[in-house]
């Protein structure tokens, strides 16, 4: 039998709660955390909405040789790897330096320090511009940071596959478990909530430009009609089944089933992917679909790809077969962060018995959805599928199941 | 002339805000000649710290001369050799 990779830490930084426990309550108990965006005045913008991680003082949790060198979304991330860390029980300087990677997947970087210079180059010339500005934009960089900041040289790297790229980072983490690495620091942060971040967003054409809170991202509603961006996401802690056990380690769940898929060219009239990467998933969990107790869907509130997603729900799993949620509805999306965060909040319904709540909508009746509405629903959970799409094609299903 | 002369405490001041503390190091201690490395300073930190200095200063440092200073004492006798240059 193949090596198990175990979730065993989860750090999280989002919308509607800084901390995995105020966010799970939060989450459980239907708290939006979209709101008028305050990190700049958005008033020239069509879209004025966002999903802002609240409270979050980086110079609380990071010294300040720290600070001039990282943009938001990497202060983000360290802070909620340093919590999935110490809610695993891992303290890294007591492990072998190439025993543990980090893997975490971006969408943007590190927007809104390069937003600032460019300014410097601009406003006050070449010499103003942070010798920084190499790194603390990339996409690796929450990686490298997390990596350096701990010690941490095992196999380590970035996945870039917008929204789908929390999910395929994961993935990633458990192929470096099973290749022996006994830990990987995992997951996705994601954070470009500033004027250049924003009209890169803009420029999709799919950002809602509502400027109601509770009525701007409604996926899977039959008023539909775009997305609310937000920032945040989760940091996870993933170690080989067999080492987190000897260790006594408190896991969360199992990494059980992953798959991945690229839609077809648009026009081609061909079968989009994410049907394939349920049927994938499933296969590599060895599960049957009626083995799986809730999906965690992508929920694009785009009415094209929501029906995408709706029938390729029903296509597996049958009509109103299993429940369904997307509890982004109180963060909005977090781009790469969404899927770490979906999963987090997956192991937690499994440990909890309780499925959170897609809130704000009212479900389009062309969707053979069991969609929880409204408050969380009790159930006896054991398997969650988490769903997540990138623009451009990227389709990716994750399975986590309980392992006691 | 002393009021161009460039002293420890224009460079901590510098190193502060160019790139921060790192945790457990001490600038206010006896860092003369303690190795920029065990000071927490990589050589971004020194490029960064070098820039700051020549647009406070008016000056164009030479970046082997900065890259290549391993101490405080180092860094800021690359920085007066320019001070003393320049206003000479």
């Amino acid at each position: 039998m193949s090596t198990r990779t175990v979730v065993t830490g989860i750090g999280v930084t989002a919308p509607n709660g800084l901390g995995t426990d105020h966010w799970w309550s939060a989450t459980c108990g239907g708290k939006n955390g979209i709101a008028r965006i305050t990190r700049f005045d958005p008033s020239a913008y069509p879209a004025k909405l966002a999903g802002q991680v609240p409270g979050f003082q980086a110079e609380q949790h990071l010294s300040s040789r720290l600070l001039p060198q990282t943009d938001r979304v990497t202060r983000l991330s360290l802070v909620a790897a340093d919590w999935a860390l110490a809610d695993a029980g891992i303290t890294p300087a007591d492990l072998p330096d190439f025993d543990m990677g980090v893997m975490t997947a971006s969408s943007a970087g590190g927007f809104e320090f390069g937003q600032g210079e460019l300014r410097n180059l601009w406003a006050r010339g070449a010499g103003h511009v942070s010798a920084y500005q190499s790194f603390a934009w990339f996409y690796a960089v929450n990686s490298g940071q997390i990596s350096i900041r701990h010690g941490m040289k095992g196999p380590s790297g970035v996945v870039v596959s917008e929204g789908a790229g929390g999910l395929d980072a994961i993935a990633q983490a458990r192929r470096q478990i099973r290749k022996g690495t006994p830990l990987i620091v995992t997951g996705a942060v994601d954070a470009s909530i500033c004027p250049w971040g924003w009209v890169g967003q803009l420029a999709t054409g799919k950002l809602s430009t509502s400027d109601d809170p509770t009525g701007a991202y409604l996926p899977f509603d039959r008023d539909a009609a775009g997305y609310v961006p937000g920032e945040g996401g989760a940091i996870l802690i993933t170690e080989d089944g067999e080492a987190a056990r000897a260790r006594g380690a408190r896991v969360y769940g199992e990494i059980a089933g992953y798959g991945a898929t690229m839609d077809p060219r648009p026009g081609s009239g061909r079968e989009p992917g994410l049907r394939a990467a349920i049927t994938l998933a499933l296969a590599d969990a060895a599960l049957d679909p009626a083995q799986v107790d809730v999906v965690f869907a992508d929920g694009a509130a785009d009415p094209a790809a929501d029906r995408t997603e709706a029938e390729a729900i029903t296509a597996v799993f049958g009509q109103r077969a299993v429940p369904v949620t997307v509890p982004k509805t109180m963060t909005g999306r977090l781009y790469s962060g969404s899927g770490p965060l979906d999963l987090a909040a997956a192991l937690l319904a499994i440990r909890d018995g309780v499925i959170p709540p897609t809130v704000h909508i009212d479900p389009c009746r062309d969707y053979a959805l069991d969609l929880v509405i409204t408050a969380a629903r009790p159930a006896t959970l054991r398997t969650a599928l988490v769903l997540a799409r990138g623009a451009g094609g990227f389709n990716s299903a994750m399975v986590v199941r309980a392992t006691h | 002339m002393a009021g161009t002369a460039f002293t420890l405490d224009d460079l901590k001041r510098t190193l502060r805000q160019a790139a921060g503390v790192a945790e457990g190091v001490d600038l206010d201690g006896d860092i003369l000649d303690t190795d920029f490395d065990a000071l927490g300073y990589e050589s971004l930190a020194l490029l960064e710290a070098g820039s700051l200095v020549e647009r406070e200063y008016g000056i164009a440092l030479d970046e082997e001369a900065v890259n290549d200073a391993r101490t405080p004492r180092a860094f800021i006798d690359a920085v007066n050799t320019h001070l003393t240059s320049t206003t000479a």
